[in-house]
């Protein structure tokens, strides 16, 4: 059997191999188009990136260490003296090595170091956002799922209100609720956790629309309602995926409550903002060594608990 | 639910014993993790001091601060000379401009002037002697001859009566404040004032039909320059709400995120092939290349903003730096597990017919992943246009700055609706495209 005879309407070889040449050149063409345009894109952003910096790239590009040499302390005991709030032997009355003044006093002569306690803070800033945000995410997104819920309008509303709370700038919710609430973590709080309500309620509908729904079946055939199903069917299936995304959540949640809290929320991110604005490199150091440890550790337990309860599994990372 | 006899409930309890006699954890650890939520949220109560700063919160300026998204209000002012005749003055920036004559000011015969600030049903009527307000149905005159403001007759509720002043609350429509020699009145408008053209345009309170016959046909305005570029200078510069600068922060931000991002793959893409378990055998390479990986992950956007703006300056060159440091730990992690999923086969097909590693990649690896790199990298650019105003903020350029500085004046919250509506569009424009060029590449379907 020749090609000619399975496609009739090619009537040599020399037919078929022209239209794929014909073909690969195309998709040679398109290939080549795309990364003209990209790296045009690239070129010009560049360009454009470096004409509004306040500093141009390549004249600056010798200087990109200059900040690292005052980042290294002139006595390296002073990073620990920074982190665990020792008194100073440089402290000459300054800001730069007052570490002890920092002290939280408990009781007695026991006390929390000044930024232990602000990162106590910060995760406690990530720790109530997420878990706020999970309470009122998990019924939203049995409401935007579309096994569950039978009405279109109900379904359609919460995924575009989820989608509205994602995509909102929490640096403006913060700003409204710092000027309402006054300057502090709470405003914080709330910025972070509309938009983790957002952000679990689309991963966890997405886990909703995918579960097996005999159960679902079952409960409907014995005449329970919404509620019954919702609480007996589905939620087992997925409160083990769901629990996973929230942890994951969290690890995100600990550096967006350090990022917001550099903007005027108050805990680690602000201390690190002014430290690194004044120049105060053994504050500096101590504070990105405290950063990088705690979001590490979050990152190995929420890593290992989810491990358990979903076994191994592929998450994405999502913002 | 259908209900069923003790004899029947017996027999399904004998036939299924492991679901009805269950451990202490299956029994009560629903119920642990419950009360060990409540009692966390108990201590972030008291940890945060919820009770006194939800107790001492403007809850007030909410409904201020969110009428000021989308109105603005115009504050003339009344002074009453000593021969009785009333000067009218608006502030130096009224959006009304430099001269206005607006119809909701009358010029009595007798010399007063009345002020409608909600239609005829709240007015205020300025003359020598003594203001009148009619609000809620009633008039209340205010005496001003003596020292002081005084109320005639009984003081409404809605009104507040200082030592030197009298306050009107007319709710959203203003408020009215009287002192002896002078009366501020604050009226609040629906809408976005100027947003066009400012006061000190020739443009400014012109109807639409006139503005573009001014642009198509009069004569210039300006000799050297054509109406129609004067128009777009007018409203690229105008001063209220910035069109140009908002607009060019905005580009910065998707530059920023686009540069970043592609930065961001370009390093992580052969970084990636070394750090996968199944690619290069070296466990030693692999383990360091993926803690590096989380290393620049785990010292945070943030962290990087502050330090690349030290070394740059402000602008969107330290935030693309931020956002490509960054990147390259998140992408190269995904892009390395994105490997090690995929199926040796054809590799091993390949490896078999004696062609080189490059050529193994290319054929072998390359046609499994490329989907897979292009879809998270589209998803980290979507995701990074989100996040990259808030870097703005701590000065690394892009629209979060502006944000910034727009709120914490406290006055300007419609450019901030501005601003966040157009990030709203950009996020959602973004979110659309990545969508479907992402189930294009994926070959599965939109939904």
């Amino acid at each position: 059997m020749t090609v000619a005879e399975i496609q009739p309407h090619m009537q040599s070889t020399q037919e078929i191999r022209t239209a794929w040449e014909r073909m690969v050149a195309r998709r040679r063409f398109y290939t080549v188009l795309g990364l003209v345009i990209l790296i045009a894109a690239f070129v010009s952003s560049v360009r454009f990136a470096d004409e509004s910096n306040a500093g141009h790239f390549f004249d600056r590009l010798p200087h990109l260490f200059d900040f690292l040499s005052w980042l290294i302390p002139k006595d390296w005991n002073d990073v620990w003296r920074a982190l665990f709030d020792i008194a100073s032997v440089n402290d000459r009355g300054g800001e730069e090595f007052n570490f002890d003044k920092g002290r939280v006093y408990i009781s007695g002569a026991f006390y929390i170091p000044e930024y232990f306690e602000l990162m106590i803070v910060t995760i406690n800033v990530a720790l109530l956002s997420t878990l706020i945000a999970f309470v009122f995410a998990v019924p939203l997104s049995f409401f935007a799922a579309r096994n569950l819920t039978a009405s279109w309008p109900l379904r359609v509303f919460t995924k575009r209100l989820m989608e509205f709370l994602r995509a909102f700038p929490e640096i403006v919710i913060a700003g409204l609720f710092s000027a309402i609430l006054s300057i502090g973590p709470v405003a914080a709080i709330i910025a972070i956790t509309l938009h983790t309500i957002g952000a679990l309620g689309k991963l966890f509908y997405e886990v909703a629309e995918n579960i097996d729904m005999k159960p679902h079946e079952g409960m409907k055939a014995v005449g329970a309602n919404w509620w019954e199903r919702v609480r007996f069917a589905a939620l087992p299936q997925v409160l083990p995926n769901f629990t996973s995304y929230a942890l994951l959540r969290l690890e995100i949640n600990v550096r967006a409550s350090t990022i917001i809290g550099a903007v005027g929320g108050g805990g680690i991110g602000e201390e690190l903002k002014l430290s690194i604005s004044r120049g105060f490199g053994a504050k500096t150091m101590a504070l990105v060594l405290l950063l990088f440890v705690t979001i590490v550790a979050v990152d190995q337990f929420s890593a290992w608990l989810r491990r358990r309860l979903v076994g191994e599994h592929a998450f994405l990372l999502q913002h | 639910m259908t209900v069923i006899d003790a004899n029947r409930m017996n027999e399904i309890e004998a036939r299924y014993p492991e679901y009805f006699h269950r451990s202490f954890r299956q029994r009560f650890g629903g119920l642990m993790i419950l009360i060990a939520t409540l009692l966390y949220s108990l201590y972030a109560v008291w940890f945060f001091d919820l009770p006194k700063l939800f107790a001492e919160a403007h809850w007030e300026r909410v409904g201020i601060y969110l009428s000021q998204w989308v109105s603005y209000d115009v504050q003339p002012d009344f002074r009453i000379q000593d021969d009785g005749s009333i000067e009218v003055r608006y502030p130096r920036f009224s959006p009304l401009g430099d001269n206005p004559h607006p119809d909701w000011l009358v010029d009595n015969p007798d010399g007063s002037i009345t002020v409608s600030i909600s239609g005829a049903s709240r007015s205020v009527t300025v003359s020598k002697s003594r203001t009148i307000v009619t609000a809620h149905g009633i008039s209340v005159p205010v005496d001003v001859t003596s020292g002081a403001p005084k109320v005639v007759g009984p003081v409404p509720g809605w009104m507040t009566v200082y030592d030197d002043n009298v306050l009107a609350d007319l709710g959203f429509a203003g408020n009215v404040s009287i002192s002896v020699d002078r009366v501020k009145i604050r009226k609040r408008f629906i809408g976005w004032a100027n947003f066009i053209f400012d006061t000190q345009s020739s443009f400014f309170d012109k109807p639409v039909g006139e503005v573009v016959s001014l642009i198509v046909s009069r004569p210039r305005i300006k000799p050297d320059q054509s109406n129609l570029s004067l128009a777009f200078d007018d409203i690229w510069n105008n001063s209220e709400w910035q069109h140009g600068d908002v607009w060019t922060k905005l580009f910065q931000t998707i530059v920023m995120a686009f540069l970043g991002t592609l930065l961001g793959s370009l390093a992580a893409f052969p970084l990636a092939f070394l750090a996968a378990r199944n690619i290069t055998p070296n466990r030693l390479l692999n383990q360091i290349l993926k803690r590096f990986f989380d290393f620049l992950r785990s010292v945070d956007m943030l962290i990087w903003a502050l330090f690349l703006t030290r070394a740059f300056g402000p602008g969107p060159l330290a935030g693309s730096g931020a956002i490509f440091l960054t990147e390259t730990g998140t992408l190269g992690k995904l892009y390395s597990e994105g490997l090690e999923n995929i199926d040796n086969k054809p590799r091993e097909g390949i490896q078999s017919t004696g062609a080189q590693t490059v050529l193994v990649h290319r054929y072998g690896i390359m046609p499994q992943i490329v989907p897979v790199i292009v879809s998270q990298t589209l998803y980290q650019w979507e995701s990074n246009v989100r996040g990259a105003t808030i870097i703005g903020a701590v000065g690394a350029g892009g629209i979060g700055l502006k944000l910034w500085e727009a709120m914490r004046t406290n006055a300007n919250w419609e450019n901030v609706a501005y601003m966040v509506i157009l990030i709203l569009i950009v996020v959602f424009i973004f979110d659309a495209a990545s969508n479907a060029l992402r189930h294009r590449l994926m070959g599965t379907k939109t939904h």
